[in-house]
């Protein structure tokens, strides 16, 4: 009897082996999701804005239909706070997400720490095969996966359509272009013609981007924001202000900005897609033809934005990596990026996906897609998100005035060679 | 006569180190033991183990929890200031795995490299007049609302109970509510300031603005607790001196100069040292409303420390310990500096 037990026991062990084998073979992913076998709770922490949260959340919690077992938690963490909320997740370990929503400048700098799982091969496979190359990249870490595209995003010109008709000029094309037409919006509506974010030295890229500079240039590992092009950029940022062209605060920039584009009070801004679905909202903008996009305008040199983005990382640490990355799976999406393309006019990481008609119906898209193509991609270094803290103080007191531009460039420099060691 | 005192004692105590020592040390001992004042030798400590046994006792506990809470931490962050700990080399568990720390002693590298660097000098400026700004305001404000508050009218509890209430709402909630006050664009403040036909003022935008409404706002929050103290020592000032005084013919300002001031010296001197120090540290106030902008304008040496920590990648945590040890020094130095010019002065604690 007791030898017959064992006997079956032995059999079936080899059975379940065997089947487990076949498994691995064929797709481990896929015989879960035919199977329906993950379960369990995957917490996402969201750092989309206000306006656009209520569309994630909806589609994050969607997941369920595809997977009845699995409960998703939907956290937003506002964007300002989450790498250090983040980190301090990741590090303590306890109440920690299982994917987070990370800015393509966090992912290598986490990954860079441990805190990354890598994407699954077969995943990791189809995110170079079929989404755009750029936005693939922000998600490697020394050559290994770690994050998925979710959105790609670069910055533009926003204007007010009818102040700009009123003051009869054209969007401009160049920075000498938009002082002489913020003076025509001056004169014409007593509105100011530029609101130029002065709290976030991201809105300072364009600038520098212009004048044919860089923060840092990762292949020869030298520092280069205090170089010649660098100062230029600086005192753009100071010259837009004091001539008027532009206005600006040095707290509380985003709510300020929005505000002043949604109530007429500023007729352009410079910013990015995930503000097309706020500025909708606002009085200006209830005929959403009113509503019109043009690239950055060029400085000495060119024109240029920055790439920017959001990837969907899994946390290394995370109790249910299989339904993690199920999670991750969907919200990269073909069906979920054409839905937020539609939704929020979020650019999609998915090549096929610009074929889709809802994709190409959004005008938003249709201009986002053509720049981010051109976009200057960033030295995806794991420092590459603390550079901007100090490049913050620095761009804040230049454009204020409390530091001259030659000042400020050279204690930005001063502060990145203290943050990449040994760099030139 | 207060002032001929105080210097001839300080005269002494400079002159002489060793009636220095006997000082300290006769202070150190009145602290673990305010009773054993004459007590020299082993056996007096024995003496007082023995008859406050149960005193003793009842203290343990909280001596064990204060022990584990702040004398940890302590010890831990003075050893990670002599240590290159970062993000990188720290030991940490990612879900099953555990990650050993590789981190190193290197003496007391940081404190050369934080006190070397101009920006601590910059920091330890602007703390000390904020710190002495806020402390003095906040002390006059006070005195000025305890001596109104002090006498006998109509609705006294009510003006009372208003005054206490920014005592009474979260710190972080009047922080946020004043910044949209002070917000350039679209601030109240500003508003009102139009309505009169007077040019909005750049409260956080400009690096002096920005000086003074981070000092207005801890102002705003540190007066009730002054008023409060302060109000309980001119009730505690009996009501015959002022009679005795108004009977001898003295002046509203005579009796406020002779017998007020005097009266509340116990409790301002300790409310001036508490206040000092909790401003010294204010995080929240200057996080939250400027970030220690514009720029770095506002910036105090634990905000400065908080950016070392939390800002940058990978973070480091060496140098934030050694910013925080400074400023722990920093603190204690005043206080027994503070201690030792109110002893001079014939105050006793």
């Amino acid at each position: 009897m007791r030898r017959g037990i064992a006997a079956t026991a032995l059999v079936a062990t080899l059975a379940l082996a065997a089947t487990a084998c076949g498994g691995d073979d064929k797709d481990a992913a896929g015989e879960a999701k035919a199977g329906g076998e993950l379960s369990g709770t995957v917490t996402w922490w969201d750092t989309s804005n206000d306006a656009e949260k209520a569309s994630f959340q909806k589609l994050a919690e969607a997941f369920t239909a595809k997977h009845p077992k699995v409960t998703v938690k939907y956290v937003n963490v506002p964007y300002g706070d989450a790498q250090n909320k983040v980190k301090n997740a990741f590090s303590s370990g306890s109440d920690a997400p299982d994917v987070i929503r990370a800015d393509v400048g966090w992912v290598a700098d986490f990954a860079s720490l441990g805190y990354l799982d890598e994407v699954p091969a077969e995943t990791a496979k189809k995110v170079d095969a079929e989404f755009l190359s750029q936005a693939a990249a922000s998600g490697k870490y020394e050559g290994k996966t770690y994050a998925v595209p979710q959105v790609i995003d670069t910055l533009g010109l926003f204007y007010n359509k009818k102040m700009l008709a009123d003051a009869g000029v054209q969007p401009p094309k160049t920075l000498e272009e938009l002082k002489t037409a913020a003076a025509a919006i001056k004169e014409k509506t007593g509105k100011a013609g530029l609101y130029l974010r002065g709290d976030d030295s991201y809105w300072f890229l364009p600038l520098i981007y212009g004048e044919g500079g860089d923060l840092v240039d990762a292949k020869s590992k030298t520092v280069t924001v205090d170089n010649e092009a660098g100062v230029k950029a600086f005192k753009t940022a100071r010259d837009l202000v004091t001539s008027g062209a532009a206005i600006t605060n040095a707290t509380d920039g985003w709510n300020n900005m929005q505000t002043a584009f949604k109530t007429g009070q500023a007729a352009m801004m410079i910013n990015g897609p995930w503000a097309v679905a706020d500025s909708y909202a606002g009085d200006q903008f209830k005929d959403k033809a009113n509503l019109g996009i043009a690239a950055v305008p060029a400085g000495s040199v060119k024109a240029g934005a920055p790439q920017g983005g959001h990837d969907l990382a899994v946390y290394a640490g995370s109790k249910n990596t299989a339904a993690a990355h199920a999670f991750v799976e969907y919200m990269t999406s073909q069906e979920v990026q054409v839905q937020s393309a539609k939704e929020l006019s979020l650019l999609p990481t998915r090549t096929a996906a610009y074929d889709q008609p809802d994709v190409k119906s959004s005008e938003m898209v249709q201009f986002f897609k053509p720049a981010v193509d051109k976009a200057v991609e960033r030295a995806w270094i794991p420092e590459n998100g603390s550079l901007f803290e100090p490049l913050k103080v620095e761009y804040t007191k230049a454009i204020t005035g409390a530091s001259s531009p030659e000042d400020a460039a050279k204690a930005a420099g001063v502060e990145f060679r203290k943050i990449l060691k040994g760099w030139k | 006569m207060a002032a001929d005192t105080s210097q001839s004692v300080a005269k002494a105590a400079g002159d002489d180190v060793e009636t220095d020592v006997a000082a300290r040390g006769r202070s150190r001992r009145t602290d673990s033991n305010p009773t054993e004042r004459g007590g020299k030798s082993a056996s007096g400590l024995r003496r007082a183990l023995a008859t406050h046994w149960y005193a003793w006792a009842m203290v343990a506990p909280v001596v064990l929890v204060l022990g584990v809470i702040i004398g940890w931490p302590l010890v831990r962050g003075i050893y990670l200031s002599l240590t290159d700990a970062n993000e990188r080399n720290v030991s940490r568990t990612i879900g099953v795995r555990h990650i050993e720390a590789t981190y190193e002693f290197v003496g007391l590298d940081n404190y050369v490299a934080v006190l070397s660097d101009p920006v601590f000098l910059q920091r330890l400026v602007w703390t000390v007049v904020w710190t002495v700004a806020c402390v003095s305001i906040t002390f006059t404000l006070g005195l000025v609302l305890a001596n109104m508050l002090n006498r006998d009218f109509r609705g006294r509890a009510a003006y009372r109970m208003a005054l206490i209430l920014p005592w009474a709402v979260p710190g972080f909630v009047s922080v946020f509510a004043w910044r949209f006050l002070f917000n350039r664009d679209n601030g109240i403040l500003n508003k009102i300031l139009d309505g009169g036909g007077i040019a909005a003022i750049p409260w956080l935008d400009d690096p002096t603005w920005a000086k003074f409404s981070v000092v207005a706002v801890n102002v705003w929050l540190g007066v009730p607790f002054m008023m409060v103290a302060l109000l309980g020592g001119l009730q505690s000032i009996p009501g015959e001196l002022y009679e005795a005084a108004e009977m001898d013919g003295a002046s509203a300002w005579q009796r406020f100069r002779h017998i007020t001031l005097p009266g509340l010296r116990a409790v301002s001197m300790t409310v001036i040292l508490l206040s000092t120090i909790w401003t010294f540290n204010m995080f929240p106030v200057i996080f939250l409303l400027t970030r220690g902008g514009p720029g770095d304008s506002t910036e105090i040496l634990v905000t400065q420390a908080f950016r070392e920590a939390f800002v940058s990648s990978p973070r480091d945590f060496a140098g934030s310990a050694t910013w925080g040890v400074l400023i722990l020094a920093l603190l204690m130095i005043f206080a027994l500096v503070y201690r030792r010019s109110l002893r001079k002065q014939g105050e006793v604690w």
